[in-house]
């Protein structure tokens, strides 16, 4: 399940919801990501999120449908937040449910890596030095591309 | 044709959205480039780059050797970094 939202959300209502009367379910794994303070030496006082709707929620349904290809999950709840953030605020929920822990923690895994890179969003910081889009990191594709079935 | 703009795309063309009719001679994503390159300083500055740019058409990621059709809705925009 997928969600592209403004608001807030509660992450132990949302687990709670993601797996109930699901009694086959062993485990839940979840990925929560949060705004930091700090980017480099600035103090990040907001952090807005703007994405492409439409294409938004295609990418997040289609990474949903990879992952459940991959890994054998009962669940899947993806939330992914935009519009203007404060640090602390949470931007987004990974979670996935599964008769065992070993493809919970390995699917959101994957769908937080795989999101970061393809998902289209982009973030703009607000700092004391002003306003700056952030810069995509090299890192984050090497952990996308870790998950290549090529590789 | 129907043009988006994201991000820092966004703000250094200065808009979000324009509706173009390229020319016969513009048939690919890498064509289109070039030629929206040459309508202003405001297009090259955010073009200059090609590595900084990804091109989404109807909505899927391509390259720049896909092949465009009238009517396409082609997003033109940095590399993401949401998460």
């Amino acid at each position: 399940m997928i969600r592209v939202q403004r608001e807030d959300f509660d992450t132990g209502k949302e687990l709670d919801a993601l797996t109930r009367d699901m009694t086959s379910v062993g485990g839940v794994t979840s990925f929560v990501g949060l705004v930091r303070d700090v980017a480099g030496a600035e103090k990040i006082t907001s952090m807005t999120l703007e994405h492409y709707p439409g294409m938004t929620e295609k990418l997040l349904a289609e990474i949903e449908e990879e992952a459940r290809r991959r890994w054998p999950l009962a669940a899947v709840l993806i939330i992914h937040r935009y519009g203007e953030l404060k640090p602390g605020d949470r931007i987004v929920l990974v979670a996935c449910a599964s008769s065992h822990r070993d493809a919970a923690f390995d699917a959101c895994r994957f769908l937080i890596d795989w999101l970061k890179t393809k998902a289209p969003f982009w973030k703009l910081e607000e700092t004391s030095a002003g306003a700056r889009w952030v810069d995509a990191k090299d890192s984050d594709d090497d952990a996308t591309k870790k998950w290549d079935k090529s590789s | 044709m129907k043009l988006l703009y994201f991000a820092w795309l966004r703000t250094r063309i200065g808009k979000a959205e324009e509706t173009l009719d390229p020319p016969a001679g513009v048939t690919t994503v890498g064509e289109l480039i070039e030629w929206l390159k040459a309508r202003g300083p405001n297009y090259a500055d955010a073009l200059k780059n090609p590595k900084l740019v990804r091109v989404a058409v109807n909505r899927e990621y391509v390259t720049l050797a896909h092949a465009l059709k009238s009517g396409d809705e082609v997003a033109l925009f940095p590399p993401v970094t949401g998460g």
